[in-house]
């Protein structure tokens, strides 16, 4: 588990942020993105994959507990 | 040097590498490359941010560094106790050139070396006990510091001081803010994560001081993040916000202050300069107190102008009309500026070699003024300063990572290019070979860059250094015949 950040970058889509290891990337998908449910399973731009468990859609940017499912890096 | 293709660039650089060893022929390979614009990401070409290899020479800080040099050094009125040996404070005392207003040794403490002093004695017993006297001393020699920060140098992280609970009882003691910052040089490859564990020591400390104060806002309040007013750069840029209709809350942390600091979850926007240094802090606002950030260049008219119209973007129409005024009352002034030294300046190639953005916000500058940037590299950057850093380079550009003293040395020879900006460690090496040098961390004792004030003096110095004639003096006389000799002769 890690803590990572997500926000809004300036294009509209989706950014994040692993600050441990100060890793930057665009999020290219995510698996829920509705009012009630938001997060699950999201990819980046680097290919790799995190988990976040779902919950209602938040303010971003927020700091979340993520899993490793996949990851380049 | 005419400009170089794409093959000739990665010729270059392959030669260049070929007297390494196999394994760091094959390391050195990932730092450097050839820019490409097409590409959106630079992981896929240029690897940053890992550790320098042994025996090439590296420019490099530490840390420590870049903790106490740059993010809590230039905070005024907080006194930075260099904690340990006496060494890694006197490097880092003033020397970035970090003005302030105010008076030395009695409201303001920049340039004033404070450290421990660790001998054995304190190395094998622990130096817990010597803080909290040191701490005494500086309450009894300077009342009028707002607050304290321990600097952790390398030794402190190795014995398991316990800097922490001696700043935190001591805080109570004295009634000041006592911040205890783990920037031990040790840490991380380079001075980068000392600016984010400097960072997370502010957050924790300072940033949630004042939540519950209230305080008479306006709707214009912004802070002005990542500038160390070298040389005056932080002051140069606040008079073009406040010509706008501005204010500015907070500098961070040049010529700032503890105050300034607290206040700054206050502000309705966050202005970031210096992105590798304090984006961390400004994540954090945008997290806990909703204050959006935004990136800005205030090197050179054309950048300047956009910034300016990007930041007015979000106020209101009086800022944005605001903007225009301020464009509008400096652009004759600025195109006096571009018509007298464009001309002596028209085409010259520029190699940079930096840390935390200007190898990128620079560029504009330099073309403003005809020049042409032709490398650029960090000592310290991570992927996502070398995104930002490719879109402004033009293609097939030389783009170098934590560049050693060898290769930097072997482009510039090859490459040739009339001026080279970087830092007090490359200077004398390239005036020994006859290149053009100007120091882009403390402005060669010059400043401010920033802002258009900044710039008027930006384009003098680049003049200055490029149409100097000393560059012409430099082979001795009886060498020289010899010289031009061969050239008749032939
Ligand atoms: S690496 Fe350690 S000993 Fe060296 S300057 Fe940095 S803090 Fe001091």
């Amino acid at each position: 588990m890690a803590n990572i950040m997500v926000r809004k970058s300036a294009d509209g889509g989706l950014s994040f942020y692993l600050p441990k290891r100060d890793i930057e990337d665009s999020i290219t998908s995510i698996e829920f993105d509705s009012p009630e449910k938001w997060g699950g399973e999201i990819k980046l731009g680097n290919g790799g994959v995190y988990y976040i468990d779902p919950i209602p859609a938040p303010r971003l940017p927020i700091s979340v507990r993520a899993r490793r499912v996949d990851g380049v890096e | 040097m005419s400009e170089l293709t794409r093959e000739q660039a990665q010729a270059l650089i392959e030669e260049v590498l070929e007297v390494y060893p196999e394994k760091a022929k094959k390391d050195r390979a990932k730092h450097l490359m050839v820019n490409d614009k097409s590409i959106e990401q630079s992981k896929k070409c240029i690897t940053s941010n890992r550790k320098s290899l042994p025996g090439v020479m590296t420019q490099r800080g530490c840390a420590y560094a870049g903790s106490k040099g740059v993010v809590w050094g230039p905070i005024k009125d907080i006194i930075d106790i260099s904690h340990g040996p006496v060494g890694c404070g006197a490097y880092s005392r003033g020397g970035r050139r970090n003005y302030f207003s105010g008076t030395s040794g009695v409201d303001s403490f920049c340039d004033i070396n404070f450290t421990s002093d660790f001998q054995e004695k304190d190395i094998v017993f622990g130096g817990d006990k010597k803080l909290a006297k040191l701490i005494d001393e500086l309450e009894g020699l300077f009342p009028l510091s707002k607050g304290i920060s321990v600097q952790s140098e390398c030794p402190v992280g190795l014995i398991g001081d316990d800097i922490e609970a001696v700043s935190k009882k001591k805080a109570v003691e004295i009634g000041k803010t006592i911040i205890p910052v783990r920037c031990e040089g040790f840490r991380g490859v380079s001075q980068s994560l000392g600016h984010h564990i400097a960072n997370d020591a502010v957050r924790d400390f300072i940033i949630s001081n004042r939540d519950e104060q209230a305080f008479e806002g306006t709707p214009y309040d912004v802070a002005i993040l990542g500038d160390y007013n070298i040389g005056g750069d932080a002051w140069a840029s606040r008079i073009l916000l406040e010509e706008m209709g501005l204010r500015v809350v907070a500098q961070w942390s040049g010529d700032g202050t503890l105050t300034e600091m607290e206040n700054t979850p206050k502000v309705k926007l966050n202005l970031l300069h210096c992105y590798r240094s304090m984006n961390y802090i400004a994540r954090h606002m945008e997290e806990k107190y909703n204050i959006p950030w935004l990136e800005y260049n205030f090197f050179g008219p054309t950048k300047i102008k956009e910034s300016l119209r990007e930041i007015a973007s979000h106020f209101d129409e009086k800022i944005q009309e605001g903007a225009e005024r301020v464009i509008a009352k400096y652009t004759p002034a600025m195109d006096a500026i571009i018509a007298k030294f464009k001309p002596r300046l028209e085409g010259k190639k520029v190699m940079l070699y930096v840390g935390g953005l200007r190898p990128r916000h620079t560029v504009g500058a330099y073309e403003d003024l005809g020049m042409e940037v032709i490398g650029a590299g960090y000592e310290f950057a991570h992927n996502d300063d070398y995104d930002r850093t490719m879109k402004e380079m033009k293609d097939a550009t030389l783009i170098y990572d934590d560049v050693t003293g060898y290769e930097f040395e072997e482009f510039v020879r090859q490459l040739k290019p009339d001026l080279i900006g970087s830092g007090i460690k490359e200077k004398y090496a390239f005036h020994k070979m006859g290149v053009p040098f100007r120091q882009l961390h403390s402005w060669d004792y010059s400043g401010p860059y920033h802002g258009f004030d900044g710039f008027a003096i930006f384009a003098r110095d680049m003049d200055m250094t490029v149409n100097n004639p000393c560059w012409n003096m430099l082979k001795a006389p009886w060498l020289k015949d010899e010289a031009e000799g061969e050239l008749k002769a032939a």
